[in-house]
């Protein structure tokens, strides 16, 4: 009797447990992107608290922005996009926990993210495992290429590669190596060691890494000045920069005296450190507020509408800008949000954006992309001063430059 | 003697925002993690007083709008440290975790609301013409804003020690942080004295974070930088004394900068904490002691 008993609740529990789970399976593919309802939803991932909040928020804004004239326009493949909001942090970690969440809770069809190469490379692996595309929108240091990610901003060869050329053509010899104690700068920096020990009569005088939320700078400072370089190659991050060249500034150190070019430095940067601090200061980037393209006037008029007349653009917010539209493209050329078709669809894909007209390299899945070296001006701009005749195809691996093969440039990990 | 000024100036730095410090966890023995948003409210306080002016007098009101925020910023401050110890502090005397949370907990609603006010992009506040650029000597340039932070940590210190150890305050405030009941026998009222107290440690972080402004971008997170360095100071120099915390200061200042100089900033942090850690192993209460009688010590 008792034996009986058992074997019936047996029985009963294994069937609930089976139940259960069809219904699990079932309202999981209710959930999924290609339903047939009429909106897709997709994943914006940024920093909107901590350190790198000052830099990402306008990103996520120019993302948004894209997403409001899509939708105004039709949407994509007739469908209105909706979008889930997470926010990163500033955390690595914090931005492989909202990844997940994106992708496994709420099944976006795709996520537009990350800024620092470290948020990148913590949410890398989630979105292999999910089989999903995250769109990056940020010049980084190159050394990676995942069938998972789309990385919209330069490739070295695109930002740092042809400003360290411009500056040795203008006879720059003396380089002094600063920036933030990261990935970024780490990789950044190895590569131009490589590049100017190719080149006779040029040298590095001097190489510094700054904690990431370092507000003195005086002893880096003292160590520039001992070194001597005539120029200053800036990969410094975030709040860094403020407290950076306002104490050059307390100094009496202008562009005069010692040129700056830096990596991480666009027109909202300027603002907060002051255009009458950096003026005269070079950046390299491959677009600018300024570019002149008939595009680029739409997407100025339309951001400041939108955000205020005080807002500026940046190369940032316009890589991010054209991601949105580079996924639009490719879902409408794959007819399908499905991760692999959309894939498919981007190699040799073109659009027309702000910065001229962009193509995808299916092959490392990086942009080919104009590239521009500006100079800050009094009105907090920056102007092309030097500009590459085309764009230029990436090369994340810089495969195609004899000084970085037989130096035996690779990843850092 | 680049070094020397460089060491000097960062001490001067962690000085200004340890001595608040020093007056909240030293004497009172309140572990107020809400000190470096008081800093934050201050250095935010610049920026507003600041731009005000700037817009009813023009630039030279930017100019004016600096000095006169630091009497402001410390009013300020000295207002809302004054109020959290009514209404928090004062419920969690004696109980160190606790207060250690509740203040941690406010420290967070206050970064957040300066984030809701003024936005996650940094502000900047001008530096005033008269301290603008800097004094050559020799090889060195003393640049005039950290000057003028080193002029005011000392205008600083001699208020504290002369409110402290020259006024009749002073030495009702140490007899009550030093023997309560014992105070209490004599006729002070320990619960005024406790808040001024508080106060007056709160509205010294404000003026700190005047100072800091000076260096560099103000957002919600600002305090947090100048934190733990301020910690380490007052306990290093020893709790409760005002001269430890200004060795405290000076020495995590010129190690940092002589570290720095030889080896790189990431490796400096390393080597100042382990030499605070091996430090206080072989003096666990610091460079300095306060004897008292309680029976607690």
């Amino acid at each position: 009797m008792k034996k009986r008993m058992r074997d019936l609740l047996t029985a009963v529990t294994c069937t609930t447990l089976a139940l259960s789970m069809i219904g699990c399976g079932s309202s999981g593919t209710d959930k999924s992107a290609d339903s047939g309802e009429d909106t897709v939803t997709v994943g914006l991932l940024h920093s909107l608290t901590g350190s790198m909040a000052i830099s990402e928020g306008s990103i996520r804004d120019a993302e948004v922005l894209a997403i409001d004239e899509i939708n105004a326009d039709g949407g994509v493949l007739g469908k209105q996009i909706e979008y889930i909001e997470e926010d990163g942090a500033s955390e690595p970690s914090t931005f492989a926990t909202k990844a997940e969440k994106l992708l496994g809770e709420d099944e976006v069809a795709t996520v537009f993210g990350c800024w620092t190469s470290s948020s990148r490379k913590a949410v890398k692996q989630i979105f292999e495992d999910y089989n999903s595309l995250l769109w990056y929108p940020v010049q980084y240091e190159g050394m990676e290429s995942s069938k998972n990610i789309v990385y919209m901003g330069a490739a070295p060869n695109q930002q740092i590669v042809p400003a360290i050329e411009y500056l040795l053509d203008q006879g720059y010899t003396r380089f002094f190596l600063l920036g933030s104690d990261y990935v970024f700068p780490r990789t950044a920096n190895m590569i131009i060691n490589a590049q100017i020990d190719a080149v006779d009569g040029a040298e590095v005088v001097g190489e510094e890494y700054a904690a990431m939320d370092q507000t003195e700078f005086s002893s880096i400072i003292s160590k520039i000045e001992a070194a001597q370089p005539d120029v200053i190659i800036n990969t410094l991050n975030g709040t860094g920069n403020v407290s950076f060249f306002k104490q050059l500034a307390d100094r009496n150190i202008t562009s005069d005296d010692m040129m700056t070019m830096s990596f991480s430095i666009a027109e909202e940067e300027v603002q907060t450190i002051g255009a009458d601090i950096l003026k005269g200061n070079l950046v390299s980037w491959n677009y600018y507020e300024t570019t002149d393209t008939e595009k680029n006037q739409e997407f100025v008029k339309a951001y400041k509408e939108k955000y205020g007349e005080d807002r500026v653009t940046s190369d940032l917010a316009e890589a991010a800008y054209d991601a949105v539209y580079m996924w639009k493209a490719a879902c409408e050329k794959a007819g399908s949000f499905d991760t692999d078709a959309v894939r498919e669809a981007l190699d040799g894909l073109s659009i027309d954006a702000p910065e001229g007209t962009i193509t995808v390299n299916g092959e490392n899945q990086h942009i080919s992309k104009p590239v521009r070296i500006g100079e800050v001006k009094e009105d907090g701009l920056i102007y092309e001063v030097s500009a590459t005749d085309g764009p230029v195809e990436p090369d994340p691996y810089l495969t195609t430059y004899d000084w970085a093969v037989k130096a035996g440039v690779q990843p850092l990990e | 003697m680049n070094l020397l000024f460089n060491g000097l100036s960062l001490s001067s730095i962690i000085l200004l925002a340890s001595l608040g410090l020093a007056i909240t966890f030293g004497l009172m023995r309140v572990i107020n993690m809400a000190h470096g948003e008081f800093m934050m409210i201050g250095a935010y306080t610049s920026y507003v007083i600041q731009n005000l002016l700037q817009t009813w007098l023009g630039n030279s009101g930017a100019d004016v709008g600096y000095f006169l925020s630091i009497i402001i910023a410390f009013a300020v401050t000295f207002l809302i440290g004054s109020l959290l110890e009514t209404l928090v502090v004062s419920r969690l005397y004696g109980r160190e975790i606790d207060s250690l949370l509740a203040t941690w907990g406010i420290s967070l609603i206050l970064q957040q609301a300066a984030r809701t006010i003024f936005g996650t992009q940094g502000v900047l506040v001008t530096t005033p013409k008269v301290l603008s650029g800097s004094i050559r000597i020799g090889k060195t340039s003393l640049s005039m804003t950290r000057l003028f932070i080193i002029a005011l940590v000392a205008c600083c210190l001699l208020l504290v020690w002369f409110l402290m150890y020259r006024t009749n305050f002073g030495r009702q405030m140490r007899a009550v942080m030093q023997n309560r009941s014992m105070a209490q026998c004599m006729g002070i009222n320990s619960r005024k004295i406790d808040n001024l107290t508080f106060s007056i440690g709160s509205g010294l972080a404000g003026i700190a974070g005047c100072s800091i402004a000076l260096l560099g971008s103000i957002d919600s997170t600002v305090g947090q930088n100048y934190i733990v360095n301020t910690f380490m100071a007052v306990v290093l120099g020893g709790v409760g004394k005002l001269l430890g915390t200004v060795l405290g200061s000076s020495i995590i200042g010129f190690s940092s900068i002589g570290f720095e100089t030889m080896t790189s900033s990431s490796i400096a942090k390393a080597i100042v904490l382990l030499i605070i850690i091996i430090f206080l192993q072989k003096k666990p209460q610091g460079l300095f002691t306060v004897r008292s009688r309680a029976l607690d010590e």
